[in-house]
């Protein structure tokens, strides 16, 4: 019972990271028809500019919010000036749909390479805001502790703004409607390549605290060469395919049943089989229903 | 108006020197088979397609500059060709689209009441998925959301596509309505040509890219050349 338990806790909080990375992945998926490798990067770039924060203003507090505007920033900043770019020059046939995921590619590259000539390529540390030893309950220690509490809290309070701000408002109905049919928005009189740069814009605020979340909840080392950042990419990839790659709520769901199911071989079998029972399970998926959970087959064609 | 308006594919000339106007506030139909180049005319009028050559302006607003959310800025919408409606959305989230873009909220209001009036269908449904309606009912509310843009010239793209004869005698008559109590000016492409020129002002026939004849509607429809070409009688 009690490991149950722990298999649920360490589940739900992998799963609150996962989905943040994830919804990054659909929404640059929804608003540019590209999977952006460089999100990976990106996050890395943000744990970086979060640890510059945190060492300058000395509040976390402060450091998370400010890096994800950044994150942000620097995300809107890659759509307006290198994917626009690209997506004109390469309009038609097999290279204008492999020209943008390489291009992601060699950004993240360029992304980790730059961070090394910035930062040097050793660890650096985030300290934790918050206590990292679990609750006790009685005598037990239960495998979630006050951090990881905030994250989890912190990802849902930000999976419902992102909701209501893609269902409720005008700016979510202008998202929407450009990634379901831009051409009929453009008709309807929508700035469509506005809003694809704001998608990008919300996909790196996202990323950026996936980041330095997974960061100061897990060792608090950063590195350029990061393998946690690689997994952090592929599991996010995952979680967002296995949800549909359209849908934002099934990019919750889909991190929700990776989280788990990490956690129960974690758990009950070996942690270094986390990776192999990862793809085994997005085969699964993508043999049995290849529309995702929440995906619909017009969607995916659309 | 448009004058000499020339439009490529490639090597081919979908339109080649085609000339013709509108006059405010009247219903021009555009007719001809497939291929007669009426969609590339309409794509190219909206904004979504360049022209080789040749002009084409709306008052003072030329048609060949700019993308097509400028041109609806200014007054000109465009309902594409297959009932231009956005599946995932509800039928009001729809319409609202078209007026995501204005300033003055609560006119756009009341432009959504003039649409639900004009279609209370839509009302009806105002809270389902656009998924689920029927054919005619997409093109209500495809016409519907180019309506809440506001616009002073409507350009519809075969509106009667894969319609039974009396849905599209109940659009063709909504229509009329838009262009005679609201004032708006309609361009109306069809290959239906018999039903377009009877609720038309003004009648252009197509044929393989150029201008086989022009004239009011009713003229047209007695035309005998027109007849057997394109009327089919």
């Amino acid at each position: 019972m009690n490991k149950l338990l722990e298999v649920f806790l360490i589940g739900i909080s992998a799963a609150s990271i996962y989905s943040l990375m994830a919804i990054s992945m659909v929404l640059v998926w929804r608003s540019t028809r590209v999977v952006n490798f460089a999100q990976a990067g990106m996050a890395l770039l943000s744990a970086y500019i979060g640890y510059e924060l945190v060492s300058r203003t000395g509040n976390f507090w402060i450091a998370l919010p400010l890096a994800m505007i950044l994150g942000a920033a620097f995300s809107a900043f890659i759509e307006f000036f290198l994917m626009r770019t690209l997506l004109k020059h390469s309009s038609q046939g097999a290279i204008a749909a492999i020209a943008p995921i390489i291009a992601t590619l060699g950004l993240l590259g360029v992304i980790r390479a730059t961070i090394g000539f910035i930062w040097g390529h050793y660890d650096r540390q985030i300290e934790a805001p918050l206590s990292k030893v679990g609750f006790k309950i009685g005598e037990n220690t239960i495998a979630m502790s006050p951090m990881s509490l905030f994250v989890l809290l912190f990802v849902i309070g930000l999976v419902i703004i992102v909701t209501i701000v893609f269902q409720k408002t005008n700016i979510g109905l202008a998202l929407r409607a450009s990634a379901y049919a831009p051409e009929i928005a453009q008709l309807a009189g929508i700035r469509v390549s506005g809003i694809r740069t704001l998608g990008w814009a919300i996909a790196g605020a996202s990323g950026a605290a996936a980041g330095i979340l997974q960061t100061v909840n897990g060792t608090g080392a950063i590195s350029p060469e990061s393998l946690e950042f690689s997994l952090l990419l592929v599991f996010g990839f995952i979680a967002a395919v296995i949800g549909g790659l359209e849908s934002l709520p099934g990019a919750v769901l889909g991190a929700i049943i990776l989280g788990m199911v990490l956690a129960v071989v974690q758990i009950y079998i070996s942690g270094t089989l986390v990776f192999i029972v990862a793809f085994l399970l997005l085969l699964t998926v993508l043999i049995l229903r290849p529309q995702g959970f929440l995906g619909t087959k017009a969607g995916r064609r659309a | 108006m448009i004058e000499d308006l020339t439009v490529s594919h490639g090597a081919i000339k979908a339109i080649d020197a085609i000339s013709f106007s509108v006059a405010k506030g009247t219903l021009a139909a555009v007719i001809g088979s497939n291929g007669a180049g009426k969609t590339t005319l309409m794509r190219t009028l909206s904004g979504l397609k360049d022209a080789s050559s040749g002009r084409a302006t709306w008052m003072d607003h030329n048609l060949l500059h700019g993308k097509p959310e400028h041109h609806v800025r200014n007054g000109v919408s465009h309902v594409s060709e297959g009932k231009s409606v956005i599946a995932q959305l509800t039928v009001e989230e729809n319409l609202d689209l078209g007026a995501l873009w204005r300033r003055d909220r609560n006119e756009a209001k009341s432009t959504k009441d003039e649409v639900f009036q004009l279609f209370p269908r839509l009302e009806e449904r105002r809270t389902q998925l656009a998924d689920t309606l029927s054919g005619g009912e997409r093109q209500m509310l495809a016409i519907g959301r180019a309506y809440m843009s506001r616009p002073q010239l409507l350009l519809l793209d075969e509106p009667s596509l894969g319609l039974a004869p009396l849905v599209v005698e109940q659009i063709f008559q909504s229509i009329r309505t838009i262009v005679d109590t609201m004032g708006v000016t309609v361009v109306l492409v069809e290959q239906n040509a018999m039903g377009a020129l009877k609720v038309a002002d003004y009648g252009v026939v197509l044929n393989l890219g150029v201008v086989a004849a022009r004239g009011k509607a009713s003229d047209l429809i007695a035309d005998p050349a027109v007849r057997a070409a394109y009327l089919g009688y």
